[in-house]
C-alpha cells in the first residue's frame, strides 16, 4: 500500500552497489514479497496471477509463431497448416496459443466478476478498475485481430462483420471502414496490417497491467469482506501466503489448459475455419469465438445497424462507470441481501446472452436476446443505484481480522499479532 | 521582470501561443501521412474497373464476378420478375433511395432507377449486404431467396427484393448498384 516500506536488506556487495543506484530489488522486494495482503482471501483472488501467467504465455508462443507465420492472403491459411504438421514442435505452440486465448478470456471473466461481486471497483479502486476495463478493451482487439491472422472462413467473415462496425458511423462510415482495410474489401493488404497490430497489442496491454498493479498497490487490495485494512492484524506478507495460494490455483488452472492443448484442441474453435478464406462465399451460420458471444447477441437483438453496434460497445463501455452507478455504503456482495439476488441474475443474464449468441438470430432467440439485453443495461442503470440507496446492508464484522479468527481474538491482541509476525522476522 | 515598461504578459502570452500553434500545425501534418498510408494504395485503386461477358447468362440465371475484392451479382431477370419489381410501391421500401451510383443521391428507389433503360432485365449490384457486409443467398437456383424473392442474407437475417432493395431485417440501404455501362452487345463495364 502506498505507506508501506520494502523491508529489504542488501546482503551482498553487488546487491549494496545496485541498492544505492537503481534500487530496483528493493522494489520487488516490497511490492511483491512483504506487501501486505489481507489475510482473507479467497481462491477469487487468484486470477490476477493467473491472467499475469497468460500475459506470458501469449508472449512467448505468439512471439514463436510469429517466426513461422505468413501474413499474405496467398499463405497465411498454409503456413498455419505447416505449423501444425512441418515445424518442430509447432503444434504444441500453435495449440498453447489457439487454447491459451480461450483461457486468458475464461480468468478475466473471473476476475471481473470477483470484482463485481465484492466491489472492488468502488472508492479507492476507481481507477485500478477502469484501468481493468482498458485491459479488456484491449484484450478483445488482440483476440479479434489473432483470430483474422489464421485466415480461414471464420477468419474472414468475423473480420468483415467486424470491420464492417464501423461503417455504421453517420457520414464518415464507409470511409472510415475503407480506411481500416485499406481496400474495399478485406483483402491481404488487411491481413497484413492486422497482423502488425497483433503483435503490437499486447506490448500495450502489458504497459497497461503495469499501471494496473501499480494502482493495486496504492490501493491495497480488496477482500472478500470490503472491509479496509486497519490494523496490521488484518494482513499478512503477500510471499509466501498469498503466493502460495496463487502458484497453487495456477497448477489446477494449468491442468485445464493442458488438457485442453493435447487432448481437445479446436474443440473450441469452429470447423469453417479450416477451410481457406473465400470472399464469394460466406458460410451459413456466422459466430464469433465463444467470449465474444454475448456481445454478438446484443448486436443482433437491435433491428437497426446503428443501433445494434451502439448498443454493443456500450455494453462494454459501461463497465467503466459502475465505480459511480454503485450507491451501496458496503463494498462486498456478501453482506448486501437484496443486491445479491441481482448479482446472480446478472451473471444469469451474461451466460444466457452468450448461449443466444450462439444461436441463429430467428424467432424466439431473436425475442430472448432482446429480453436478456434489457436486463443486462437495467441491471447497471436501475439495479446498481437503486438498491444500493433503499437495501440495509447485514452486519459487518469489525475488522478483516475479526472475520478470520472470529470475534474473541482481540483480547489476545499481543500474542496473536506475535504468532502472526514470527514467520518472517526469521 | 518588473522593469518591463509595456504589459510583458501579453508579449509572452502571444509567443507561446504562436510556437504552440506551430508545434500543432507541424504536429498535424507530420501525422497526416501515418494516417493516409492506411488508405487504398494506387495499385488497388487502379484495378477499379472490369469487363465481364454476359452472354451465356441466360434468363433466371444469375452470376457472381469480383470487382474491387468485392463480390458483384449480375442476374437476367425474368418478365414476371421485372413486373413484380416495378409493381412495389416507394412508400413500402424501407429505403427510398436508388443507390445507383450513376444517379444523385437523392433519387427514389424506383425499379427503373436502378437498371439501365432498355436493358430492365439486367441487374447489377454489389453483392455485399449493407448491414455488415456478408454476401447474401439467391445466387443459385437452390438458395434460400428471403420473403421477398431477391436475396437473403443468412448472417443476421436481411431479405432483399427482386430489385435488391432491402424489406426486412436489420440492413439499413438498399444493396448498392455500381457504377457499370453496357460495351457492345454483351458486355458489362464495372467501375
Ligand atoms: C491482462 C489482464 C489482467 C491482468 C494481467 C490483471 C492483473 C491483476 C493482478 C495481478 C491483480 C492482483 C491480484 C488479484 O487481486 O487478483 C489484479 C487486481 C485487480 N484487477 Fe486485474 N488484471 C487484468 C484484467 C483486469 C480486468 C479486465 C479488470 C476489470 C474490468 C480488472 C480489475 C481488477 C481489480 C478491480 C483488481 C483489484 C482487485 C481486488 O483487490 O479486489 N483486471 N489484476
Ligand atoms: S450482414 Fe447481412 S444481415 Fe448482417
Amino acid at each position: 500500500m502506498s505507506g508501506h516500506e520494502s523491508t529489504y536488506v542488501a546482503k551482498s556487495r553487488f546487491a549494496k552497489f545496485m541498492d544505492d543506484r537503481l534500487p530496483i530489488a528493493r522494489m520487488m522486494h516490497g511490492q511483491f514479497v512483504d506487501f501486505p495482503t489481507p489475510r482473507n482471501l479467497n481462491y477469487m483472488w487468484t486470477f490476477g496471477g493467473i491472467l499475469m501467467f497468460c500475459l506470458v504465455t501469449q508472449l512467448v508462443t505468439g512471439i514463436v509463431l510469429a517466426m513461422h507465420y505468413v501474413p499474405s492472403a496467398k499463405d497465411a491459411f498454409d503456413s498455419v497448416e505447416a505449423i501444425r504438421r512441418d515445424v518442430n514442435y509447432g503444434w504444441l505452440i500453435r495449440n498453447i496459443h489457439a487454447v491459451g486465448a480461450s483461457m486468458f478470456f475464461l480468468a478475466v471473466y473471473l476476475h471481473i466478476f470477483r470484482g463485481l461481486y465484492y466491489g472492488s471497483y468502488k472508492a479507492p479502486r476507481e481507477v485500478l478498475w477502469i484501468l481493468g476495463v482498458f485491459i479488456y478493451l484491449a484484450m478483445m482487439a488482440t483476440a479479434f485481430l489473432g483470430y483474422t491472422l489464421v485466415w480461414g472462413q471464420m477468419s474472414f467473415w468475423g473480420a468483415t462483420v467486424i470491420t464492417n462496425f464501423f461503417s455504421a458511423i453517420p457520414v464518415v462510415g464507409t470511409k472510415v471502414t475503407e480506411w481500416l482495410w485499406g481496400g474495399y474489401a478485406v483483402t491481404g493488404v488487411t491481413l497484413n496490417r492486422f497482423f502488425a497490430l497483433h503483435y503490437l497489442l499486447p506490448f500495450v496491454i502489458t504497459g497497461l497491467v503495469v499501471l494496473h498493479i501499480w494502482a493495486l498497490h496504492v490501493a491495497g487490495q480488496n477482500n472478500p469482506t470490503g472491509l479496509d485494512v486497519k490494523s496490521k492484524m488484518d494482513t499478512l506478507p503477500m510471499t509466501p501466503y498469498a503466493v502460495m495460494k496463487d502458484i497453487f490455483a495456477l497448477a489446477v488452472f494449468v491442468t485445464l489448459f493442458v488438457w485442453f492443448v493435447f487432448f481437445v484442441p479446436d474443440y473450441l474453435g469452429h470447423a469453417d475455419n479450416y477451410n481457406e478464406a473465400n470472399a464469394l462465399v460466406t458460410p451459413p451460420h456466422i459466430v464469433p469465438e465463444w467470449y465474444f458471444l454475448p456481445f454478438y447477441a446484443i448486436l443482433r437483438a437491435v433491428p437497426s445497424k446503428l443501433g445494434g453496434v451502439l448498443l454493443m460497445f456500450a455494453a462494454v463501455a459501461i463497465l467503466a462507470f459502475v465505480s459511480w452507478l454503485d450507491t451501496s455504503r458496503v463494498r462486498s456482495t456478501k453482506y448486501r441481501p437484496i443486491y445479491r439476488w441481482f448479482f446472480w441474475l446478472f451473471t444469469f443474464t451474461c451466460l444466457a446472452l452468450g448461449y443466444l449468441g450462439s444461436k441463429p438470430a430467428e424467432g424466439w432467440y431473436v425475442v430472448w436476446s432482446q429480453i436478456f439485453t434489457a436486463y443486462y443495461f437495467l441491471h447497471f442503470l436501475v439495479v446498481m443505484p437503486v438498491v444500493g440507496l433503499i437495501e440495509t446492508p447485514k452486519k459487518l464484522p469489525r475488522s478483516i481480522a475479526e472475520s478470520v479468527l472470529g470475534a474473541n481474538y482481540g483480547g489476545g491482541a499481543g500474542a496473536m499479532a506475535g504468532a502472526t509476525a514470527a514467520p518472517e522476522k526469521r | 521582470m518588473a522593469s518591463h515598461e509595456h504589459d510583458p504578459t501579453n508579449r509572452r502570452d502571444f509567443l507561446t501561443m504562436a510556437g504552440l500553434g506551430f508545434a500543432a500545425v507541424g504536429g498535424a501534418a507530420t501525422l497526416w501521412p501515418f494516417v493516409h498510408q492506411m488508405n487504398p494504395d494506387a495499385s488497388t485503386q487502379a484495378l477499379a474497373s472490369v469487363e465481364i461477358d454476359v452472354k451465356g447468362v441466360k434468363e433466371g440465371q444469375a452470376i457472381t464476378v469480383m470487382w474491387r475484392g468485392k463480390p458483384v451479382f449480375i442476374r437476367n431477370r425474368t418478365k414476371a420478375e421485372i413486373e413484380q419489381a416495378a409493381k412495389v410501391q416507394i412508400a413500402e421500401l424501407r429505403d427510398d433511395r436508388a443507390r445507383n451510383d450513376k444517379l444523385p443521391d437523392a433519387t427514389t428507389a424506383t425499379d427503373a432507377n436502378r437498371v439501365v433503360k432498355g436493358r430492365e432485365n439486367w441487374l447489377v449490384l454489389v453483392g455485399v449486404c449493407t448491414h455488415l457486409g456478408c454476401v447474401p443467398k439467391g445466387q443459385s437456383l437452390s438458395d434460400a431467396k428471403g420473403d421477398f424473392g431477391g436475396w437473403f442474407c443468412p448472417c443476421h437475417g436481411s431479405h432483399y427484393d427482386m430489385s435488391g432493395r432491402i424489406r426486412k431485417g436489420p440492413a439499413p440501404r438498399n444493396l448498392e448498384v455500381p457504377p457499370y455501362e453496357f460495351v457492345g452487345d454483351s458486355k458489362i463495364k464495372i467501375g
